[in-house]
C-alpha cells in the first residue's frame, strides 16, 4: 500500500470514528456553514462537536503547518481528505475569512509571533474575522481609502468608516486597510492592520440588502487604539499585502463556484438542474417540455463543466505553494458570472413559483431560490467587480496599454 | 485525468509549433489559395510532416504507427490550425485512417495503412450527403447486393480531403431508410474505380473538399469495413474522433486570431493613443481570452477521455465542439471588428480565420447541435 493509500485508510477510519451523525448532509455554504467565533451559532449541536474534533486535529485547515495548529498535510493528502469527507457526506467543519483570506496572508507575510497568536485560533474556530477594505469613497478604487491611522507611541489611533463589511456584526477581529500617510501616490502610505472588534471605539451597524437579509455592515472607528505590533508586513506597505489577499479572496470565490463544477453523472442519470426543470416545467417524450429552457439547461451545464475543467487544469499546473497570479481574475469573473446565470435560470425554471417573498402558497425551495438569486447579484461585485477583473485581465494578462 | 502536458507532450507541441512557424506561415496558405489548385495543400510538405511521425501518431506500431493517442495528435493539429496549414489530417489521417484501423479487415489494413502513415496515400471519409445536415445516418446512397459484392449508387458532398485521395470510405444503405441507424454499411472505394467521379468544390475556407458521385460502382464483398448493416457505430466513433481533432485545429486558429488582434490593439493608434487603451475594447479582448482558456481545457479533456475510453467521452467531445465553435467565431468576429477597415480586406489574414471559424463551426455540428446532444446524453 502506498503512503497515500495508507493515509486514505487512516483518514477514513478517523472520520468514521469522529464525525457525528448530525452533520452529515449539511451544506457548508454561506447560510448553513459554521463560521466560528466567540458568538458562534450552531444550527445543529453536532456541528459544535464536529468543529471541536476537526479543529483539534487541524483538519479545518488541512494544509497549514502543524506548528500553527494546521493539519500539516500535503496537497495530495488534503485532496484525499476532502474526497473521503465527500464520500461520507461530511461538510467542512468550519468556513470563513480566517481560513480563506487572513490565514493564507499571515502565512505569507506574518511574523512568527503573529502567526503563533492568530493561526491556531482560526484553525479551532475560536475567532471570526471580517474584512475592512471598502469605504464609502473607496470601492473599485480601493487605494483611495482614507481611514486614518495616526501614530501615538507604540499605538496607532484609527478614525474612519468602512462599509460593506460582511458579517462585521458577528466578527471578533477585522483585518483593515488604513492610511498612515497621505503624501505620496495613493498606493503608498497604506497599512494592513489587525484590529480587535471589542476595542473601544469600534461600532457596527448592519445594512439591509435587496435579499431582505443583513449580511453586511457599516463599521465605524472612533479613536480606536491599536498596537503597532498588529501591523502585517511593514508600515506603509499594506497595498502589497492587500493585493495578495485579494488574490486569495478571488480564488476562494472562484472555488466556491468551480470546485465540483459540472462533475458528470452516470449515464442516464439526470443532473440536479435538469431534474428540477423536468419536475417544474414538465416533460414531453423524455425531454424538458420547454425547448428554450432545455437548451439553457444544457448550456448552463456545459459552461459549468468547461469552467470546472479549467479550474482543474490550473490546479494541475500549479506547483504546491503557488500564489495566485492575475489569472485568478479570470476565475473570479467567470465563476461569479456563471453563478448569476445559474440563479437566473433557476428562477425562470420555477416560473411564477419564484415570486414568493415569504408565507403561504410558496414552497421552501422556491422561497430560498428567490433569495439566493438576489444574493447572487452581489457575486460579481464583492471581491472586485467583474469590470475590475476584466481590467486586470486586459492589463496584466494581455498587457494592453493603460 | 491530468490536464497538463507531460515532458514528451511539451516537446511534441514545441516541435510542431517550430516546424509550422518555419515551413508554413499563413502566407503559404494564401499562395495555395491564390494558385487555385483544387488539392489545396502541398504533397511535399505533407510527406515531410509524415516523416516527422505526425501522420502515424494514432496508429499501432505494428503497422508503422507511433501508438500514441489523441492527447498527442491534438498538439500537432493545434499548431497546424494556428497557421491554417491545410494538410489532410482531418479527412485523411483521422477519418479515413481511423475507419481503416478500427473497421478494416486485415488485408485492407496491411494494404492501406502503411501508405496512409507514410503520407504517400490519402483515404477520405464520405459521410455527408446533400440534405443530411448533421445527421450522420441520413444516408440515401444505396448499396445493392450483387453476385460478387455490392453496387453503390448515390452522391456524397463536401467530402473532406477527397480531392487527390486514393480511396474514399463510403457509408451506404443496405436496408431501411435515410435517417435509420440500422442498415448502414461502410465500403472502401478506390477513387479510380469505374463509376466514381470526383468534382472539386470551392468552399468559403478554400479547403480541400469534393463531391463524390457513385454511379453503379461495383465493389467486392471484401471492401466492407466493420459489420454489414451496423456501420452506424463505426461512423459515430470516427466522427467523435474527427470532432476532437477539429476542435484542436480550432483552438490553434482562435489562439492565433486572438494573438493577431491583441498585437494590433497594441500598435494601431487613433485619437493619439493606442486603440488597446480603450476600455471598450479591453473588456471585449479579456472576454475572448477567457473563452479561449475554457476551450483549451475542453479540448484537452476530450482528447484524454477518448484515449482512456472514458464513459463520458462523448459528452466531452460535444462540450469541446460547442465551446470551440462559439469561441473561434467570437475571436474571429471580434478580430475583424477590431481590425476594422483593414480587417475587411483580403490582404489581411484575420479574414481567413473568420472563414475557417465558420467552416469549422458548421462541420460535425454547431454549438446548438451539441447542446442538444449533451441534453440527450443527460436523459433530458
Ligand atoms: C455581497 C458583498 C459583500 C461584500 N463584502 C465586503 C467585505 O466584507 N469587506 C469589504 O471591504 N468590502 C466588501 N464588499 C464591497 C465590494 O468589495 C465593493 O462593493 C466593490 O469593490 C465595488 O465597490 P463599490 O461598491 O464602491 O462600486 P464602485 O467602485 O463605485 O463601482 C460602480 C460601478 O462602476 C464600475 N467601475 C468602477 N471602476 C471602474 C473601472 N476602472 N473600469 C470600469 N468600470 C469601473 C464598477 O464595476 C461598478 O459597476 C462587498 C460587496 C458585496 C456586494
Amino acid at each position: 500500500m502506498s503512503d497515500l493509500e495508507a493515509f486514505r485508510a487512516e483518514a477514513r477510519a478517523w472520520l468514521e470514528e469522529n464525525a457525528p451523525e448530525g452533520v452529515k448532509g449539511i451544506k457548508a455554504d454561506e447560510l448553513n456553514g459554521v463560521w466560528g467565533g466567540k458568538r458562534c451559532e450552531f444550527e445543529v449541536p453536532d456541528q459544535k462537536v464536529w468543529l471541536e474534533r476537526m479543529g483539534a486535529k487541524g483538519w479545518t485547515a488541512p494544509m497549514w503547518p502543524a506548528e500553527y495548529g494546521g493539519g500539516g498535510l500535503s496537497k495530495a493528502e488534503s485532496k484525499i481528505l476532502s474526497q473521503e469527507m465527500k464520500a461520507l457526506d461530511l461538510p467542512p467543519a468550519l468556513i470563513g475569512f480566517g481560513l480563506t483570506m487572513i490565514g493564507p496572508t499571515l502565512l505569507q507575510f506574518g511574523t512568527e509571533e503573529q502567526k503563533k497568536e492568530h493561526l491556531p485560533r482560526i484553525v479551532r474556530g475560536e475567532i471570526r474575522w471580517c474584512q475592512g477594505y471598502s469605504e464609502p469613497g473607496a470601492g473599485s478604487d480601493l487605494a483611495s481609502l482614507q481611514t486614518k491611522a495616526e501614530r501615538d507611541g507604540d499605538d496607532f489611533i484609527i478614525n474612519g468608516t468602512k462599509v460593506w463589511t460582511s458579517y462585521a456584526d458577528k466578527a471578533d477581529w477585522i483585518f483593515a486597510l488604513v492610511r498612515n500617510d497621505n503624501s505620496g501616490i495613493k498606493q503608498e502610505g497604506i497599512t494592513f492592520l489587525l484590529i480587535d472588534m471589542d476595542d473601544p471605539g469600534v461600532n457596527v451597524s448592519p445594512i439591509l440588502l435587496i435579499s431582505g437579509k443583513s449580511p453586511f455592515c457599516e463599521t465605524h472607528f472612533t479613536d480606536v487604539r491599536v498596537p503597532v505590533k498588529n501591523v502585517i508586513h511593514e508600515i506603509g506597505a499594506g497595498w502589497t499585502v492587500a493585493k495578495a489577499l485579494l488574490g486569495h479572496e478571488r480564488t476562494m470565490i472562484a472555488d466556491t463556484f468551480g470546485s465540483s463544477a459540472g462533475a458528470t453523472k452516470k449515464a442516464g442519470e439526470r443532473s440536479f438542474l435538469s431534474s428540477l426543470a423536468v419536475e417544474r416545467v414538465g416533460e414531453r417524450e423524455g425531454r424538458i417540455s420547454d425547448p428554450i429552457i432545455r437548451d439553457d439547461v444544457a448550456k448552463m451545464e456545459m459552461e459549468t463543466r468547461a469552467f470546472g475543467l479549467t479550474t482543474q487544469r490550473t490546479a494541475d499546473a500549479a506547483k504546491a505553494g503557488h500564489n495566485p497570479g492575475p489569472e485568478s481574475s479570470m476565475f473570479k469573473l467567470y465563476g461569479t458570472e456563471l453563478n448569476k446565470t445559474r440563479m437566473e435560470l433557476m428562477v425562470r425554471i420555477l416560473g411564477p413559483d419564484a415570486l414568493g417573498w415569504e408565507g403561504d402558497g410558496f414552497d421552501e425551495f422556491a422561497l430560498g431560490t428567490t433569495r439566493d438569486w438576489l444574493r447572487s447579484r452581489g457575486n460579481s461585485i464583492e471581491g472586485g467587480t467583474s469590470e475590475v477583473q476584466l481590467n486586470v485581465i486586459a492589463k496584466r494578462v494581455l498587457g494592453l496599454p493603460a | 485525468m491530468q490536464l497538463i502536458l507531460d515532458e514528451d507532450q511539451q516537446m511534441i507541441a514545441q516541435t510542431a509549433l517550430d516546424f509550422v512557424d518555419e515551413h508554413s506561415p499563413v502566407a503559404r496558405f494564401r499562395e495555395l489559395r491564390d494558385s487555385g489548385a483544387a488539392l489545396g495543400y502541398s504533397r511535399d510538405l505533407y510527406k515531410e510532416m509524415a516523416a516527422l511521425g505526425w501522420t502515424g501518431i494514432l496508429f499501432d506500431e505494428k503497422v508503422g504507427g507511433a501508438g500514441m493517442g489523441f492527447a498527442e495528435l491534438v498538439l500537432i493539429v493545434e499548431a497546424l490550425g494556428r497557421k491554417l496549414a491545410p494538410e489532410p489530417f482531418l479527412g485523411g489521417v483521422t477519418m479515413g485512417g481511423s475507419a481503416l484501423a478500427l473497421g478494416g479487415n486485415e488485408a485492407m489494413k496491411s494494404e492501406w495503412l502503411p501508405s496512409v502513415i507514410d503520407g504517400s496515400k490519402v483515404v477520405a471519409f464520405a459521410h455527408q450527403e446533400k440534405n443530411s445536415r448533421y445527421d450522420a445516418y441520413a444516408i440515401s446512397t444505396r448499396a445493392d447486393a450483387t453476385d460478387s459484392g455490392y453496387r453503390l449508387t448515390g452522391e456524397k458532398v463536401q467530402v473532406l480531403d477527397a480531392v487527390g485521395a486514393d480511396a474514399v470510405i463510403v457509408p451506404a444503405r443496405v436496408s431501411g431508410e435515410s435517417g435509420d441507424r440500422e442498415g448502414i454499411t461502410l465500403f472502401l472505394v478506390e477513387t479510380g474505380a469505374a463509376g466514381v467521379s470526383l468534382t472539386a468544390q470551392t468552399r468559403v475556407d478554400h479547403r480541400n473538399a469534393a463531391i463524390v458521385a457513385l454511379d453503379g460502382v461495383e465493389v467486392a464483398a471484401t471492401a466492407v469495413l466493420g459489420v454489414e448493416g451496423q456501420g452506424a457505430e463505426l461512423i459515430d466513433t470516427v466522427l467523435d474522433r474527427a470532432t476532437v481533432v477539429l476542435t484542436a485545429e480550432m483552438l490553434g486558429g482562435m489562439s492565433e486570431a486572438f494573438d493577431l488582434t491583441v498585437e494590433y490593439l497594441k500598435t494601431r493608434e487613433q485619437f493619439g493613443v493606442k486603440i488597446g487603451s480603450f476600455q471598450g475594447l479591453q473588456h471585449r479582448a479579456a472576454e475572448v481570452f477567457c473563452e479561449i482558456e475554457l476551450a483549451r481545457s475542453c479540448v484537452m479533456a476530450a482528447a484524454r477521455a477518448i484515449d482512456a475510453g472514458a464513459p463520458d467521452a462523448t459528452k466531452l467531445v460535444s462540450l469541446a465542439k460547442a465551446k470551440c465553435s462559439d469561441a473561434y467565431l467570437l475571436a474571429a468576429n471580434e478580430g475583424v471588428q477590431m481590425f476594422a477597415g483593414v480587417g475587411m480586406t483580403d490582404e489581411y489574414d484575420i479574414g481567413f480565420y473568420l472563414k475557417r471559424a465558420r467552416a469549422a463551426e458548421l462541420t460535425f455540428g454547431d454549438s446548438a447541435y451539441h447542446r442538444n446532444r449533451w441534453a440527450e446524453l443527460g436523459s433530458y
